[in-house]
């Protein structure tokens, strides 16, 4: 006898969910491949390959079923939300190690699915930016930005073996991000709309890049639909982000750029709705939820305008993945009848 | 149909509602059984005194068992017959444990004893309370709290609001609606009385927005009153008796309070019509309506007198179909598993679901918790499942009682919604049942602690006075008491006692 | 680098002091340790652990002379629960004392007994009722299931009746699901 009540239930499996989420990905990696070409396919199905695998031998190793736990999905999003976070012209083994931390230091080493205490995509793009600086921060320009013409069988080969490729062509393929330009052109001295004319600027953010942007945004929207994630998280992380942003704009809009521009450059939209909404590393409350966007918000920005780093994400959202369980506990909700 | 002033409580889920299955036939009564075995404890409280003895002749309405102290309520002979067996049977409990029941052999006459009526309008409260604690009525809503402990007035806090439970959100069951349907006037007479009763400025009933018949018929017999009936969208669990409040009134109770603590009073639509016909027909609560559904050839509602055997509610609704695996007792939300279809009718029986795989699934394989909160949206109290389920999960308990265990109602709303098909609630109700049994225990050791601790005393005591008597008797010498003597000998019994003792645990 | 030496001392200093002070300002002040210890001990009162009942037993390992180990009706719960606030490592139950049983009471046989009042004289909760010849009877919601009665009785009409569930004492089981899809419980 399974005295089990209730006996019904409504609820889409972890797997729906999780593919729910790589599909809401989609729009955005299209236009990437539309702005960029084909190479971030190629990192996609790399990471890919590598996480089944690794994933499939960590469980064989800790004796737990490996059909489950390889489609439930929560393994591939990582590993899909760190091969569009890095450079689409990295070489292959740059998301084949970036995928291999993610899985054991981000997620297997605290026992897998529902127990890591940081986000695994985030795990592994910040020990991959740590540990190969340069690459981490060379960036693809897009196609029609390239003064030659590039095949798309170029864009393979310059994942797979850079050395298949002349220097010069490689280098005519990459540069620095916007928000990684605007860091180093401030330190000359430069003030910042003489900065933004630079042929890498777009309409909001970076060219082509507010575009993927956008397209992450439409997919966080249909997650948001699907009640994937809730509103909590995205609203309060860009409002906080927009609102800093807009009060260092005002007071010298020669050093700070615009809030919108924050907002569309960078991994701000991929966070927003992707990386931040992780709920396994995230806080569950709606308070608490509201004070990690807010605080990753501000943490973004700082480290965009004040760190080391042009980029801030990983690092906020790593950090701010400490207080997790604190945040949980201190923004109980109110239980029906209590004060 | 119009929903206004409805507070809505956070979460609640929609599940199929599969009532029609049940509500097309009318309430059917089935035949007198052979014998019928009724259970002494079917109500909260304590367990009811007996009054008669095998071989005893009883009369239908005939009270068998009594009402032990306030918080209990009576047991009445359903039927005429002679008392078969007084013994341990098995009952419609998630335990299977047997309990004390009594036997009744059916004579099939049905032989009523004399109804008396009370003139309750002419009695004090006191006398009223008395007269309705032997009618056995207790909440047949599924609570099973004896009736006449929620009529008292209280002094302190008058009842400003009755509110009367027609909501039946659970799937499945439809024993109020029919009985709404049909019995409306029977409803709205009890309900009256008990405003009456209890001095209730108004009076609202609650009614889900999917039974519009049962809305009409009480709409139709209410006319003259002035009994409010709102309706309250299809909600589950609407019909908890504080989420009704609050969908009603949006008063919160909270869980250490009652709601007779805010003034209000809620009763369910069958107990009310119970005590209408108590009062006012002398008949006490012998029967009630039971939902039989699911997998069964033809599912409906029958009124069955207490202590029936399942089976024969079986028989009557068509048997029990090929692919039927069990029975389950309740609703699909918050029912469990009958332990034997042997159990008798009792006064929680509300519905009996044959369960069938096609009906019922099995629950798919569990995958760890991924923390995507769907639980605590769901959940109507607003607590946070996930955390409770990773305290409880882990057994500590204190954590989970920290936070809020104890404000859990069961609903099962957390696991009907959990991506990962996690029993969140059988864990509740594991660590809830563990602290419970703690918390006695360690009442038990405090006891025995004090005891302890005051035999001591007592020994302490006693040899000091021994003592002293040594000292008053060295002194003087004086005249030679018997007494003295007596204790001596006591004395040196009780050091040769110690002496095994201590022996004892030496061995 | 002495810049660097005097910033170290002074955080040295400073940290000391506020922890010098918060230890003095949030001190707990918790029951004296015999009662800590006494409250996680079951109070059965039996004297298996060596000890003429639980207070003792609790005094002596307070002073250290008794291990955390030697009390059967608490068993290994007993045990961690005691490792725990003594902050020592946890020891499974020592066999030596006896096995940790289920519940039980004790029940006199009224037809055997013959009122000699020596079980009564044994019970350290007074859960006896009677009176010199006259039959004696047990209180069972009062009895800890501690035995001491049973050695005294001349004529063996005492026997231990274990406490079976009922539907009132049946408690919800941890759930148990498929393992084959869910790491260790």
């Amino acid at each position: 006898m399974d005295n089990r009540s209730p006996y019904i239930a409504d609820a889409p499996s972890v797997s729906v969910i999780m593919f729910k989420v790589l599909l809401a990905l989609i729009p955005g990696i299209a236009l990437y491949v539309y702005v960029f070409g084909l190479g971030v396919i190629v990192n996609i199905i790399l990471a890919s390959i590598t996480v089944v695998l690794a994933e499939s031998t960590i469980l064989a190793i800790r004796k737990l079923p490996i059909k489950p736990f390889i489609l439930d999905g929560s393994g591939l999003v990582a590993a899909w939300l760190l091969a569009v976070s890095i450079p689409s012209i990295a070489p292959w083994w740059i998301i084949v190690i970036g995928t291999l931390l993610c899985i054991t230091f981000g997620k297997h080493i605290y026992g897998g699915l529902g127990y890591n205490l940081f986000n695994p995509a985030m795990v592994g793009y910040a020990i991959l930016l740590i540990s190969f600086p340069s690459i981490m921060t060379h960036w693809q320009i897009p196609i029609n930005l390239m003064e030659n013409h590039i095949e798309w069988l170029d864009q393979i080969k310059i994942v797979m073996n850079s050395h298949l490729l002349s220097k010069e062509t490689i280098d005519a393929m990459s540069s620095a991000t916007p928000l990684d330009y605007i860091k180093t052109q401030l330190t000359l001295n430069q003030p910042l709309n003489i900065i933004q004319q630079n042929k890498i600027f777009g309409f909001l953010g970076g060219k082509g890049l507010d575009l993927v942007n956008l397209g992450y945004l439409v997919g966080g929207l249909y997650m948001l639909k699907e009640k994937i994630i809730s509103w909590h998280l995205p609203v309060a992380f860009l409002a906080s982000l927009f609102f800093i942003a807009l009060i260092f704009y005002s007071i010298a809009p020669d050093t700070y750029a615009s809030p919108l521009f924050h907002i569309m450059s960078g991994g701000s939209i991929l966070c927003a709705f992707f990386i931040i909404t992780d709920p396994v590393s995230g806080p569950t409350t709606p308070k608490g939820k509201i004070y990690f966007g807010i605080a990753i918000g501000l943490l973004v920005f700082i480290i965009r305008i004040f760190g080391g780093y042009p980029e801030g994400v990983a690092f906020a959202v790593l950090l701010m993945n400490i207080f997790v369980p604190l945040i949980d506990s201190l923004t109980q909700p109110r239980i029906f009848g209590h004060k | 149909m119009e929903l206004k002033n409805i507070f809505k409580f956070n979460g609640g889920v929609h599940p199929n509602e599969n009532k029609s299955l049940s509500s097309s036939l009318p309430i059917a009564r089935l035949p007198i059984p052979k014998t019928l075995v009724l259970p002494l404890r079917q109500h909260v409280g304590h367990v009811a005194k007996l009054k008669v003895k095998v071989g005893d002749q009883v009369l239908k309405g005939q009270i068998i068992a009594e009402a032990d102290g306030n918080i209990s309520a009576a047991i009445h002979a359903p039927t005429s017959g002679t008392i078969l067996k007084i013994s341990e049977e098995i009952i419609p409990h998630p335990s299977g444990l047997p309990d004390f029941c009594v036997t009744i052999e059916s004579d099939l006459k049905d032989k009523w004893i004399e109804k008396k009526p009370i003139a309750w309008k002419k009695l004090d409260s006191a006398a009223l309370i008395e007269a309705i604690s032997s009618s056995g009525i207790v909440g047949l809503g599924g609570a099973v709290f004896p009736s006449h402990m929620k009529l008292k007035v209280n002094q302190n806090q008058s009842i400003e609001t009755l509110v009367i439970n027609a909501a039946e959100c659970e799937p499945f069951i439809t024993c109020d609606d029919m009985f709404m349907r049909e019995t409306a006037d029977e409803i709205i007479q009890g309900t009256l009385i008990a405003q009456t009763i209890l001095q209730a400025k108004q009076c609202v009933i609650g009614i889900e927005d999917n039974k519009i018949e049962a809305y009409q018929a009480l709409k139709k017999a209410a006319q003259k009153t002035s009994i409010e009936i709102k309706i309250v969208p299809t909600l589950y669990p609407s019909g908890d008796a504080k989420r009704l409040i609050y969908l009603l009134m949006g008063i919160e109770v909270p869980k250490e309070k009652r709601s007779v603590d805010l003034g209000i009073q809620v009763f369910n639509v069958a107990t009310v019509a119970a005590i209408y016909r108590y009062l006012e027909l002398g008949e006490p609560s012998i029967s009630r309506i039971v939902t039989i559904t699911g997998n069964v050839q033809n599912p409906q509602n029958y009124e069955a007198l207490f202590g029936t055997p399942l089976s024969e509610l079986i028989e009557a609704a068509g048997g029990k179909l090929n692919k039927t695996q069990k029975f389950i007792m309740g609703g699909p939300m918050m029912g469990f598993d009958l332990p034997s279809i042997n159990v008798p009718v009792t006064k929680a029986m509300n519905c009996v679901i044959e369960s069938s795989p096609e009906l019922f699934p099995s629950p798919k394989p569990v995958m760890p918790c991924i923390r995507c909160a769907r639980c605590a949206d769901a959940c109507p109290v607003n607590l946070q499942p996930q955390e409770l389920y990773w305290f409880s999960k882990s057994s500590q308990l204190e954590k989970a009682k920290d936070y809020n265990l104890f404000d859990c109602i069961e609903c099962g709303c957390c696991t009907y919604v959990c991506p990962s098909n996690i029993p969140l609630v059988q864990f509740y109700r594991y660590a809830k049942s563990e602290i419970i049994a703690q918390d006695k225990a360690k009442e038990a050791a405090n006891t025995a602690r004090e005891r302890n601790e005051s035999r001591l005393a007592r020994i302490e005591r006693e040899k000091k006075e021994r003592a002293e008597k040594h000292a008053q008797k060295a002194l003087g010498a004086q005249e030679k008491n018997s007494d003295d003597e007596k204790k001596l000998t006591i004395a040196a019994a009780m050091e040769r006692v110690k002496q095994t003792q201590q022996e004892n645990i030496k061995n | 680098m002495i810049t660097a030496l005097l910033v170290m001392i002074f955080l040295a200093v400073v940290l000391g002091l506020v922890l010098g002070y918060s230890a003095i300002k949030f001190k707990v002040d918790g029951d004296p340790m015999v009662a800590r210890i006494d409250a996680i001990l079951p109070q059965t009162q039996c004297g298996q652990c060596g000890y003429p009942g639980c207070k003792p037993y609790a005094t002596a390992i307070a002073k250290g002379e008794a291990d955390i180990n030697q009390c059967p009706p608490g068993g290994d719960a007993g045990a961690k629960a005691l490792a725990e606030l003594m902050g020592m490592e946890f020891k499974p139950l020592n066999q030596e004392h006896g096995e940790q049983k289920p519940r039980a009471v004790a029940l006199i046989d009224e037809s055997t007994c013959i009122g000699c009042t020596l079980c009564i004289q044994a019970c350290p909760v007074d859960a006896i009722l009677g009176a010199a010849k006259q039959m004696h009877t047990i209180i069972a919601s009062e009895c800890t299931g501690c035995e001491l009665c049973l050695p005294p009785c001349p004529v063996d009409c005492i026997t231990m009746e274990p406490v079976l569930e009922n539907s009132q004492s049946w408690k919800w089981k941890y759930p148990v699901y498929n393992i084959q899809n869910v790491s260790k419980a």
